[in-house]
């Protein structure tokens, strides 16, 4: 598939998704599995991403790359302590950078 | 107002980092902007690039992008009754119903505050993040290196922050969560780059384990998830793999 494609298939999926919040009827939310079902993918989906993006290499391969894990517990730090959102991003940002700048 | 404010700058500089991060991962700075422009869900854009990135297969990288905008349609269902749009502002509003515009929403106390924040929220974050979108895809090339500034962590530290809240909600959530990352490990170095995270949506299951309560009452329904233990669901999860990579 051709990354065009991809690009335009993901933009319109993502806004029927969203149209379809808004026009669908408010009682499908009635059926609890329904609801928690809504409520517990993204949290697959987030995780996953989280764990491939972490650990991913080039390829289709594992790694343990010292700085970007070390940048992520940062951010867990930062979550931790209620940072807000942006501060989150600069932490773990700088703590790679700053391990990649030392040599590790 | 200055909730807004906040949000509007974080998002002014994700967008920042969702162009850079995009066109490092191999988008054309026109194809990242398209997203930004189409999509407007910041998670969805991040996952895509992400797939694009590793080279790896874009139907799944496709789905699994269009999958997470699908909390979207929760955040619509939930709105809905506050809005109360109908027509063509139904389908302009439709595309502004994000994270931060129900944050915002939902924060309010009345409907009219609700109404006010949520579209200066969206009009302000389209904008926003279509800006520093191209800013950051026109200045990834100048940047060089990107991991040399931390950018590759920028994914999923973005990731993090958004699962946070929910993770902490609830035990149910921690499982799905310790299931979905097992299943997107294992299955790596196995399929192409965006198939394992399509395939921990399945860890979903997990959420749905039995309860003291549910069990009591109905403990011959069929599709009662108190039939898939959680062992029971990877092991489902592995033979999909193995199918899904012939």
């Amino acid at each position: 598939m051709n990354v065009w494609i991809a690009v335009i298939v993901t933009g319109l999926g993502c806004y029927a998704l969203k149209f379809g919040g808004l026009v669908m009827p408010q009682r499908i939310l009635d059926d609890p599995r329904v609801r928690r079902f809504t409520e517990l993918v993204p949290v697959a989906l987030l995780t996953a991403l989280i764990a491939v993006q972490t650990l991913a290499a080039d390829g289709p391969s594992l790694e343990l790359d010292a700085p970007r894990l070390a940048g992520l517990g940062a951010a867990v730090g930062a979550l931790l302590l209620r940072a807000p959102f942006l501060v989150v991003l600069a932490v773990a940002a700088a703590v790679a950078a700053g391990l990649r700048l030392a040599g590790l | 107002m200055r909730d807004g404010l906040g949000v509007g700058l974080a998002v002014g500089v994700s967008g920042f980092a969702y162009g850079a991060a995009a066109v490092t991962a191999g988008l054309s700075a026109a194809q990242a902007c398209m997203l930004s422009l189409l999509a407007f869900t910041g998670a969805s854009q991040f996952a895509l690039a992400g797939v694009v990135g590793g080279g790896g297969g874009l139907v799944a990288g496709t789905l699994g992008a269009v999958l997470l905008g699908g909390r979207n349609a929760l955040y619509g269902l939930r709105l809905a009754d506050v809005l109360r749009v109908r027509g063509v502002r139904r389908v302009l509003t439709a595309h502004v119903v994000i994270d931060e515009t129900t944050a915002v929403a939902t924060a309010q106390p009345d409907r009219a505050s609700a109404r006010t924040g949520f579209f200066t929220t969206g009009l302000t974050l389209y904008a926003t993040w279509n800006a520093t979108t191209l800013l950051g895809a026109l200045g990834a090339a100048r940047l060089g290196d990107p991991e040399r500034y931390g950018l590759d962590v920028l994914g999923p530290a973005v990731f993090l922050a958004l699962l946070w809240p929910r993770l902490t909600a609830g035990r149910a959530e921690a499982r799905v969560a310790a299931a979905a990352a097992v299943i997107a490990i294992a299955a790596t170095p196995l399929l192409p780059s965006g198939v394992p995270v399509m395939l921990a949506a399945t860890a979903t299951l997990a959420g749905f384990l039995p309860t003291r309560r549910r069990r009591a009452e109905d403990p011959q329904d069929p599709q009662d998830p108190a039939d898939t233990p959680d062992t029971g669901g990877t092991g489902g999860t592995r033979g999909t793999e193995a199918g899904g990579g012939s």
